[in-house]
Formats: C-alpha cells, structure tokens, sequence
C-alpha cells in the first residue's frame, strides 16, 4: 500500500477531483461558455481589433487549453508529494 | 532560378532521405521497442511527436481551407481538436500510463475482466484507423500529383514504399523519431508562407496578431471588417458569424473534443513515456506543438479568403478578365478543382454567394494555393508540397502501428494464441502492419467516395464509445462489465444508425428540420456518449460489482507511485 492510510488515499483523491473539476470549469467555460454560447454577447466588445467572441473561438480557447494543462501538471506534481505517492 | 518542379523535388526527396535515415539508425529490436518505443522517450519529445502524429493531411491541408469557407464556424474543429488534449491530459494520460499496457483494448479488457470487451476494443480500433489511413494517403497522392507532375497512383506508391520502410521496419521507436523530423518540416511549412503572407497583407510578423490587425494597404480598415464587408457585398453569411445554429456548433465541439481523447493512435502516445508525471507533461507539450498551427490556421484562412476574392473578383469588384487570370487558376483547372463557368458572358471571372457566381472553387486548395495566389518564390511552394507529405506520413505512419498492434498483441497475443514468443509476435506484428500499408495505399489509389462521411464516423464512435469506457473504468469503481459492454454496444449503435441514415441511406434528408433537437450527424457523437454513460450506469447498478482484484487494479492506478515501465504482463 502505498498510502500511508485509507483515509489519506480518500484525501488524495478527494483532492485530484476537486483539481480536475475545476480545471474542467474553466475549460468548458472559455469554449463551450465564451466561444459559442456568449459569443454573440461578446462579440459587442473589441479585443486587439478582434470582436471577442469570435476571438475566443478561434484563438483564445486554445490558449487557455495550453495554460490550464501545464497548471495541472504542476499541481498535481505537488499533490503527489504531499501524500508522498511521487515516483522515485 | 530553378523552377517548382525542381525545388519540389530538391526538398521532398532531401526530406525523404532524412526520414529514412532516422528509421535506420532506430530500428526495433524487441516487442516492446516496436509497440512503445521501450517506453523510454523524453516528454519533450513525444510531445512533438504526438503533435505531428495528431496533425494528419486534414489539419494540414484541408482545415485552413474548410475555416476560410465556413468563417465563425470554422471553430468547431479549432477547439474541437484542442480541447480534446485537456481531457487527455486530465482525465486519462497519467492512470492509462499508471495501468502501463501497451493498448487501448488491453485496458478495456483487463479492467472489464472480459474478452468479450477487448473484442470490442479492437474491433472499434481497427476500424476508426483505416478510415483514418485512407484519407492520409490520397493527400499524399493529391500533393505528388499537383507538385511533381506524376498521376496520383505513383504518388501512392512512392509514399506506400516510405512508410512501408520506417514504419514496419522501425515500429514505435522508428516511428517517433521520424515524426520528430516531420513536426519541423510541416511547421516551417506552415509557417514561411503564413508570416510572408501576414507581412504583406498586414504588416505584422506574427499571423495570429496580423488576424485582427488593420489592412497594410492604409485604408485602416481591420481584416476581419473587411472580410465581413466583402461577405455582405457577395451574399455570404458574414464571416465572424457563421450559418449553423448554435447548438449544433456546440454538439460538433464537443464530439470532436471528446472524439479525439478516444482515439486510440493519440493515448497509445502516452504509453510510450517512462513516468506518470511525464505523461502529463507530454500531453501539455503536445497541445503547444499543435497550437502553433491551429492558432495559424485562422489567420492563414482570412488571409486567403481575401487574397482569393481580391485576384479572381478584382480590386474594383468587377470581375478580373479570363484571359488575364493568374497562374494558379489555371494550374489548378489542370487537376478540376478550380472550374469557371462564363454565366453572362463578359469573359471576366466572378466569385460571389449569389446567383452572379460563376467559379467553383474546392476548400482543399486553399493552404496549397496560397502560396502561389500570394505570389510567393517556387521554394516556399515546394516547402508546402513537403509539410502535406510529411504531415500525411506522420500520421499515416502512427494509425498503422496501432492496426499492427491491435492485430498481433490484442488479437493473436491475448486473445488466440497466447502462447507466441516475443519473436513471433513481433513477426506478426510487423507482418499486419505490411499487409496494413498495402490496403491502405489501395484505399488511396481506389478512394472509397465516402471518406469525407467517414470522419464523422471516426470521431462519433470514438467519443460514443472508448471515452465513456476509459472514464468510467478510472473514476467508477463500481462499473463492471455488463455496465461497459452495454454502454459501448448502445452508445455506438445508436451513433452508426444515426450517421448512416443520414449519410448513406437517406443524404437527402439530412437538413436541420429533420436533425434530432438540431444536431447534425457529425455532433451525434456527443448525444452518443451520453446515451453510453446513461445505460452503463442503470445496467451496472442492475449487475453485480466487479472482483475484488480490479477494484484494487482502479485503487492503484489512481496514483503515480510504482509505474514502472510498460509491462507485457
């Protein structure tokens, strides 16, 4: 076993979904939400010469896609270490 | 000053050389070197990998060509194939990589404890990457066939022979190596004519600023404004709206998104890192691999669409004389895609949404137009001719090793003869991805006329039945196996009946009023996973829970401690 208890390993992992879920959020919310949605709403502001919705579609969500991973990653990295599962 | 013909050669064949020159220095000397690479590979490095694996003649070739037409609704396949990797990255990288098989079916198999399952897995895999395969060696048929002057059954052949070469020869190991070298040459491919484009349109270096810039011919009126403009003057819809309805924008997204988490070439990618912390980074340095060219994309789409309108419509929207038409409508009446019907008669060229229309122009030419309709020099034209073959290949190269292995490991291995040494397998496997090329160049000679049909497919049985599979065995641990086998069944027959209705028996009817709540048959993936999750989870609540052993298989794989490399067994 590598957690040190039941219950931590239900910490654990309380926590990686409570992450996930939220991370999920906000990449549902920039392409789902601002890019279809609300683009119409949006697309009444100007972004860099972009109307925003319409910015968000095609350029802004893919960015937030890159952001939100790499912030996964270095959150679960520290995750694991608290709960002392990292790998050697 | 060498001619187009003559550079294309130069560049194709030099990068022709490279690859094969990558595939002999890496050859696969075990079974595990040939279906994940020893499980050895930087995260940098697959991350690349992956990109140019992902990327296939249709992200390269044909995307910017189908946005430039669809304007606002281009951005179903933008976020669609972006967002997918979110979901990879989060939801099924680092606990498939934890698992430490070589394949999707393995997974499905052993968490379902059934063969019932992997068959399934298999059956599914195979055929999601021969639909793939087909498409991926007629672009490389269409790109010979325009560059180099040859008819396109040699160009098939010629790239058949290349892949037959690396691929059967190199296996993952190869294979990856090679894509690494394939990422460089289809970005640099992308990415000269875009910027030059970009400068001359906009003034910007950066195509994604130049995208929302102002026009560089001092009118001060932004790109897009223009392109709106112009759309209204045509009788086009206008370009940042798009004529779809919202929710089936919404339905296509999303089934693209979780369509491309399924696919079993893109997470056997993830099989091939040596940590579970690697796999999560490999899928963040993918996604910022493919970015670069899916943030392009758009702003080489709206560049396009201006440039073609201005030479064919004239700068006074008058129609530019026939006899004075540029080279590249000409080059490309050669092959049909370009075709002018003089409709009244004043001998001048007219595009337009309208009945004053007179041109037919196929979305396919656009990325490998552009560059000729831009006026650029004969070597950025050749450049491109190579990013199309090395985007083809790339990815040609990653769906014939998961047919190889779904054939010799999940079939033969694990399923019929159990019994093969590592030897023998790796001689079936290199066998099946053989016989795998060889169908595949057939498919390309002889292309069945429903390859562009069969994406949707692809995609809607990927997300109706892996994702809610995969899902559900790391995140419920209650699921068992009824719950699974009558979700996947459910989910992707439901998925089939709707596309071929309305793609094969019935294309005629396929129009918005006719669509269940207004979803087209390539957003039907989404209700299609959503019919899989529903009867998975009533069947399994039904059956009873799955044997103590796999509900320790889901406890441990939901943490990176004790991975390993990927095992056999």
């Amino acid at each position: 076993m590598a957690f040190h208890s039941k219950e931590l390993a239900k910490a654990y992992w309380r926590e990686n979904i409570k992450l996930l879920l939220s991370l999920l959020f906000i990449w549902a919310l920039v392409s789902f939400g601002f890019g279809i949605l609300f683009a119409d709403a949006l697309n009444n502001f100007h972004f860099f010469g972009f109307k925003l919705g319409f910015w968000f579609a095609q350029q802004g969500a893919i960015y937030t896609f890159v952001v939100l991973i790499f912030v996964y990653v270095y959150k679960m990295n520290r995750l694991d270490e608290k709960y002392d599962v990292q790998e050697d | 000053m060498m001619d187009i013909r003559t550079w294309t050669f130069l560049i194709v064949g030099l990068s022709f050389v490279l690859y094969i020159g990558i595939a002999i220095y890496c050859r696969a000397g075990s079974t595990k070197e040939f279906y994940v690479a020893g499980g050895g590979v930087h995260p940098i490095v697959n991350g690349m990998a992956t990109a140019a694996d992902w990327m296939s003649a249709a992200s390269f070739i044909s995307m910017a060509g189908l946005i430039s037409f669809m304007g606002y609704d281009g951005a179903v396949y933008l976020m669609g194939w972006t967002g997918g990797y979110v979901l990879l990255a989060l939801c099924l990288a680092p606990y498939l990589r934890k698992f430490g098989k070589f394949t999707v079916p393995d997974f499905i198999g052993d968490r379902y404890y059934s063969q019932t399952a992997r068959t399934v897995a298999v059956i599914c895999a195979i055929f999601v990457s021969f639909t793939y395969v087909a498409g991926q060696m007629r672009g490389v048929g269409v790109v010979f066939s325009r560059f180099l002057e040859v008819d396109i059954t040699t160009g098939v052949f010629l790239g058949m022979a290349i892949v037959f070469f690396y691929a059967v020869l190199g296996g993952m190991k190869g294979i990856t190596y090679t894509q690494v070298a394939q990422y460089c040459v289809l970005m640099m491919a992308y990415l000269v004519p875009a910027i030059f484009i970009s400068i001359m349109i906009t003034g910007h270096v950066i195509p994604q600023f130049g995208f929302g810039a102002t026009l560089a011919d001092g009118s001060g009126v932004h790109l897009l404004d223009k392109l709106d403009g112009l759309s209204a003057e045509l009788g086009f819809a206008a370009y940042t709206s798009g004529t779809k309805s919202t929710i089936d924008v919404l339905f296509i997204t999303a089934a693209l998104m979780v369509g491309t988490a399924g696919l079993p070439h893109v997470i056997v990618r993830f099989f091939t890192v040596p940590k579970v912390k690697d796999a999560r980074k490999s899928a963040g340095w993918a996604l910022i691999f493919i970015a670069v060219l899916y943030t392009t994309a758009p702003a080489v789409a709206g560049f396009a669409r201006l440039n073609m309108i201005n030479t064919i419509n004239g700068a006074d929207s008058q129609g530019t004389e026939y006899s004075e038409a540029p080279t590249w409508v000409t080059n490309w009446e050669k092959t049909g895609l370009i075709g002018w019907e003089d409709k009244n008669e004043d001998g001048r060229m007219f595009y337009s949404g309208d009945e004053r229309n007179e041109m037919h122009i196929d979305r396919d030419i656009m990325v490998l137009a552009n560059p000729e309709i831009a006026d650029l020099p004969a070597w950025v034209i050749a450049l491109v001719a190579a990013g199309g073959v090395a985007a083809a290949l790339s990815t040609s190269a990653g769906l014939l090793l998961v047919i190889s292995t779904s054939i010799s490991h999940d079939l033969l291995k694990r399923n019929l003869m159990p019994n093969i040494s590592d030897k023998m397998e790796l001689r079936y496997a290199r066998s099946a991805a053989a016989v795998a090329v060889c169908i595949a160049g057939y498919l390309g000679i002889n292309p069945p006329g429903f390859v562009a049909q069969v994406v949707a497919f692809a995609f809607g049985l990927a997300a109706s039945s892996f994702f809610p599979a995969i899902i559900l065995g790391i995140f419920y641990k209650r699921m068992n196996k009824y719950g699974a086998i009558t979700g996947m069944v459910s989910g992707l027959l439901f998925t089939a009946t709707y596309i071929v209705y309305f793609k094969f028996i019935n294309p005629a009817a396929s129009v918005p009023e006719n669509w269940w709540f207004g979803v087209s048959p390539e957003g039907i993936g989404t209700l299609g996973m959503i019919v899989n999750f529903a009867v998975a989870a009533v069947v399994c609540h039904l059956t009873p829970p799955p044997p103590q052993d796999v509900q320790d298989m889901v406890e441990s794989i939901r943490y990176p401690q004790g991975a390993g490399e990927a095992q056999v067994h």
